[in-house]
């Protein structure tokens, strides 16, 4: 690989894909460093479903209006203060011209007018779901005629006085180097890195189990944070959820999560409770579980239902252990039937009647209880009973690098490096350090991602 | 979770491993639901919690192997998930039309299909029908020109009473078999049956309107999308509509108005035929090609003799078929015409046990999938 590009993407996601298809609009010579094989690229956007847009009229893709000033407002009720707010500003602004860019690149969108999605106004669901948009997008790259490279590993960068001049890539079993003019980094967080997360919880790592790709090891990022770029978001935040245990350790991607803990009672392995599985709706709390179950003993908890909430949440993929009594449940759970029994006693016996309503904060609620269960409490005394075993299910990390308005990364002393761009989650720390807002990540790596492509593409041509 | 491992190569999966890896497969897919707005089978999917025999007999044939959603699949081979809708439910398509075969007895024709035992079969019969009609009517094959009348081979009333018989048992084989399906795949009250109904899923059928989702165009492969196995297709079943239509004014005009064959080549009979016949060229032969092309991954490679003997036969019976509109009045008409008929019933005895029945159940499935929409 001697030929220099004008510029190289490294990681092809959905951010990169963008940054390569508009810097290849641009007219400049570009290639993709993609680090996992054909089948799995793509990184966590394979995964995703959907992207936020304002808009001001029904799109059919998406119904209704959704305002710029309720689209930032969503964002910044989730980030609070801390985020760089001309940054979300920009996102949320560019956010309405991303469907029909999209489009233009071959992505398919859901009709918004059929199906039941509740969120049909706010976002524009992707037909078939995220690997089918990246693979209209690699199609897209191919007729553009953008190089694209699989299974080649980002090991390090040539980086001089913040220029870059190359990456250093393995793969096909060798070493190799790709030059460019400037760099895209599109590298993703660094969720999949054990170690590293082992950094920041411990042993408890071992425990997590990842969402999405096994190829987000960060190693981009921690080339540039050595190299004196300046890092933005917590290091030990991430993004965590309660996935069913049985999960693989990589890539389960949206089926393994579960929506039962609400609906009943989360133990941990000693057989008791540890949190307010009634707290709020599920779509407010899904993500303080993850971390919730992470501090619990060898990372384990369990969501126990009976019968009468059976079928009120989505199916999972895993199907539930089940029993005739709560002693037996336990046993086929590992967990001690005394505790669980007395843990099932205490809590029945502290539910207050009430009219049960899944779909608002309803006044079923536990009095005297520690913690207690503030809604959709309801005495769990109906055989069969279900258990399912949760571990924290890692989505992405908050760490990133800093970036300007120009999508160019931005190093310790402030000042932007000369040729290099970020996009994505790895500068999507930059709008988000904590929480999250669906499909706000794919708008942030598409808008973001052109950005950067445009730029880099600019800065070669000169 | 049933397991996910499974025996490659064809035709080793059992009954219970089939139904089992469809139980797996429609279990990851409803916890799923990306690919709901593709096809109807997502929709009927997410109506059912849980899926038996039946269910998913139903679902196979509402797909119409488009491939889409094996390429949108995040837990696609090789995810350990291994995820192959269109494969899975091809699978189970194939174990359907043996189960609804009538008689049962001869549903393990499925899988005995292949090209050569089709043309085996052609040439046999071609041979038995030349035997009795050398018997029974010696002179006419003998003599050099008789003059473009078929009758004079095989007497109007032989070909009558064979292809008559031959198409009634065809008729009613066909007929049980969509019965037994409906009654198994059917829920609910039979009152949903109606016109509107029935209409939307002849449309849905006629047009092909799920071989290409949201647009006008068919996946060909991840990255590509063409419309030409819909147009090869299109051009196979109304050529084979349009030769059927020839075959029934030519009886009418035979035994209505006495008017009888050969039949000039501007008449409604030969452009009918010869139009249906053009379609039956064009549409086999590209429908074999896109095949022998096509992602083996999309399909299961057991089915390929079930398939490609249905091209085969119908673009032989075509291609024999407009050689005897052309050689019509020549020395080899006799022997032409009787080579023709061994392919026609060859098509004719397969129609229940081959390939054809996939229309017969996509179509019966489109009509309960009405139903079930207009229900809902």
């Amino acid at each position: 690989m001697d030929a220099i590009y004008d510029v190289a993407v490294l990681g092809g996601g959905n951010a990169g894909l963008c940054a390569a298809l508009t810097a290849r609009e641009a007219g400049a010579s570009v290639i993709v460093v993609e680090s996992a094989p054909r089948h799995f690229r793509g990184g966590n956007s394979r995964h995703t479903r959907n992207l936020r847009s304002a808009h001001v009229a029904p799109t059919g893709v998406q119904t209704d209006a959704y305002p710029e000033d309720e689209f930032l407002a969503d964002l910044l009720r989730v980030s609070g203060d801390d985020t760089n707010k001309a940054l979300a500003r920009l996102v949320v602004s560019h956010s309405a011209g991303c469907p029909a860019w999209m489009q233009r690149h071959g992505a398919r969108f859901q009709s918004s007018l059929r199906g039941t999605l509740h969120l049909g106004r706010t976002n524009a669901f992707f037909l078939g779901g995220g690997k089918a948009l990246m693979n209209s997008y690699y199609g897209a790259a191919s007729r553009l005629g953008i190089d694209v490279v699989y299974d080649a590993e980002v090991v390090g960068l040539d980086l001089a006085d913040g220029r870059f001049t190359a990456a250093r890539i393995r793969a096909g079993g060798g070493a190799r180097e790709v030059r460019a003019r400037a760099a895209v980094l599109a590298t993703g967080g660094f969720e999949s890195n054990i170690e590293w997360l082992r950094d920041a919880w411990g042993d408890a790592a071992d425990n997590f189990i990842i969402r999405g790709t096994p190829y987000n090891t960060g190693t981009v990022l921690r080339v540039m944070l050595d190299a004196g770029a300046q890092p933005v978001g917590d290091p030990r935040a991430c993004h965590a959820i309660a996935v069913d245990a049985r999960a693989p350790k990589f890539d389960g991607g949206i089926v393994t999560r579960l929506d039962s803990v609400p609906l009943g009672i989360a133990v941990n392995n000693r057989g008791e409770r540890f949190y307010d599985e009634g707290e709020d709706v599920w779509p407010k709390r899904y993500a303080i579980w993850g971390s919730l179950i992470a501090r619990q003993p060898d990372q384990l908890a369990f969501s126990i239902v009976d019968a009468k909430v059976a079928g009120r949440f989505m199916p999972s993929v895993f199907p539930p252990i089940a029993a005739p009594s709560i002693r037996e449940l336990a046993r086929l759970l590992d967990l001690q039937p005394d505790t669980l029994d007395a843990t099932v006693a205490a809590y029945n016996a502290a539910v207050r009647p009430g009219a049960f309503d899944h779909a608002v904060l309803d006044d079923c609620r536990t009095e005297g209880l520690l913690p207690p269960k503030s809604h959709w409490a309801l005495p769990i005394d109906t055989p069969p009973f279900w258990g399912y075993p949760l571990r924290p299910g890692i989505t992405f990390t908050y760490l990133g690098l800093e970036v300007d308005e120009r999508a160019r990364v931005l190093m310790a002393n402030g000042e932007p490096a000369a040729n290099i761009y970020a996009a994505g989650e790895i500068m999507a720390g930059n709008i988000l350090r904590k929480g999250y807002i669906a499909g706000v990540g794919m708008t942030i790596g598409t808008v973001i991602g052109r950005i950067a492509g445009g730029e880099a593409a600019g800065h070669a041509a000169h | 979770m049933p397991p996910t491992d499974r025996t490659p190569g064809p035709g080793v999966l059992s009954l219970q491993q089939v139904v089992a890896q469809g139980q797996h497969v429609m279990t990851v897919c409803n916890a799923c639901r990306y690919c709901e707005q593709f096809c109807p089978v997502f929709p009927a999917m997410e109506e059912r919690l849980t899926f038996v025999s039946a269910d998913l007999n139903y679902l196979a044939n509402l797909c119409h192997n488009c491939g889409e959603c094996l390429y949108a699949c995040q837990y696609a081979p090789p995810h350990e998930f291994g995820i192959n809708v269109p494969r899975t439910l091809a699978e189970i398509r194939l174990r359907s039309y043996e189960q609804y075969c009538w008689p049962r007895a001869f549903g393990a024709a499925f899988k005995a299909h292949g090209t050569l035992t089709a043309l085996a079969l052609a040439a046999g019969l071609t041979l038995l029908m030349f035997a009795a009609m050398w018997t029974i009517n010696g002179d006419a094959l003998r003599r050099s020109n008789p003059g473009g009348d078929f009758y004079a081979v095989m007497p109007h009333a032989v070909m009558v009473a064979l292809f008559g018989s031959v198409g009634l048992f065809v008729l009613t084989a066909l007929g049980a078999g969509a019965i037994r399906f409906w009654r198994d795949v059917h829920r609910g009250p039979a009152a949903g049956l109606t016109a509107a109904a029935l209409g939307q899923a002849l449309r849905e059928a006629m047009t092909l309107r799920h071989l290409h989702t949201t647009g006008v165009d068919c996946t060909s492969a991840e990255e590509v999308r063409t419309r030409w196995r819909r147009w090869f297709h299109h051009c196979t079943s109304y050529g084979f509509l349009l030769s059927f239509a020839s075959t029934t004014v030519a009886a009418i005009y035979h035994t209505v108005f006495g008017w009888h064959a050969p039949y000039a080549y501007s008449s409604l009979p030969v452009v009918l035929g010869a139009l249906g016949g053009a379609g039956l060229l064009v549409g086999p032969g590209g429908l074999f090609v896109l095949r022998r092309r096509r992602d083996p991954a999309l399909g299961d490679p057991a089915q390929e003799g079930l398939d490609e003997s249905f091209i085969i036969l119908l673009f032989l019976t075509s291609l024999t078929g407009l050689l005897l509109l052309v050689l019509r009045d020549r020395a080899i008409m006799a022997p032409l015409l009787l080579v023709h008929l061994g392919f026609v019933l060859t098509l004719f005895l397969s129609l229940p046990y081959g390939k054809f029945v996939h229309g017969i159940y996509r179509t019966a499935a489109l009509v309960n999938y009405a139903v079930e929409t207009a229900a809902r």
